[in-house]
């Protein structure tokens, strides 16, 4: 058993731990998911030869990533609610009282070059985790994970008035951090 | 007529659901005359191209491994599991 999950993580470790990085942004977030994956391959007798290893793993690793990602929203909930109500739509830090632009929106210089590109994806991937953990993680399920709305109400337990307003807060914070951070080169 | 406010949110919001008529109407006209917002618009199109980029960069990255002191852990978390 343990000696599967060995050869495992030899033969599909790298590719399972980039696939949940990619998607969670977090490297502790995606060794928990590579660890629940194969605790969950050895307990499931589901693995028929007529399918890789590869995509059977990567099938569970895709259901542990959502499982981690609802957990993340929920335990967020307490201390989230000190500088994130969700259903506070006033975003009064990006309009005035009568609902014009107090900062007009920026064209972003996006990069024209390999070394630009790996500067701006790495303050793009510094502003999602500086977004409040809730956000975060509705966010991800959303825009990364790309799971349709009515399932991301299902799996966090929110209706879609909620998901809405909390989507458009990640995507106005997101845009602000990189018209603050990213000045092009 | 829409506050930018309001043109923000269905701009976001269209990202995720269908708008109905009249928001839609409402929405262009919006965008028709307001450079922000149309810059807005802009911005979460940029923003939702760079996050695809950014997934695949990580993907694709083959200095990225699975640390060896994670593998130890999850061997060992499974081994008292
Ligand atoms: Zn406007």
């Amino acid at each position: 058993m343990i000696s599967n999950v060995n050869d495992w993580l030899n033969d599909h470790g790298d590719y399972l731990y980039r696939f949940a990085l990619a998607r969670l942004r977090d490297p502790h977030l995606a060794e928990d998911a590579v660890q629940e994956t194969m605790l969950s391959a050895i307990k499931s007798n589901s693995f028929e030869g007529n399918s890789s290893a590869r995509t059977w793993l990567t099938g569970i690793l895709k259901h542990k990533m959502i499982d981690l990602q609802r957990k993340q929203f929920r335990e967020q909930s307490i201390s989230d609610l000190i500088d994130l109500d969700a259903t506070d739509t006033s975003m009064d830090d990006f309009f005035d009282q009568s609902g014009h632009w107090l900062d007009k929106p920026q064209t972003f210089n996006m990069p024209d070059n390999t070394l630009e590109q790996k500067q701006f994806l790495s303050v793009l991937d510094n502003c999602i985790n500086k977004l409040p953990k809730k956000l975060k993680s509705i966010f991800m399920l959303r825009d990364v994970h790309e799971t349709d709305n009515e399932n991301i109400c299902k799996e966090l337990d929110i209706s879609a008035t909620n998901a809405w307003v909390m989507l458009y807060r990640a995507r106005m914070g997101l845009r602000k951090c990189l018209e603050l951070n990213w000045t092009g080169a | 007529m829409l506050t930018c406010k309001q043109a923000s949110q269905l701009v976001s919001q269209s990202l995720d659901r269908p708008l109905s008529w009249s928001e839609r109407v409402q929405l262009r006209f919006h965008l028709f005359i307001c450079k922000a917002c149309n810059r807005f618009k802009q911005q979460l199109n940029q923003l939702r191209i760079a996050i695809q980029q950014l997934k695949n960069e990580t993907v694709h990255n083959q200095t990225i491994q699975l640390p060896t002191d994670a593998k130890t852990r999850i061997l060992h978390a499974i081994e008292i599991d």
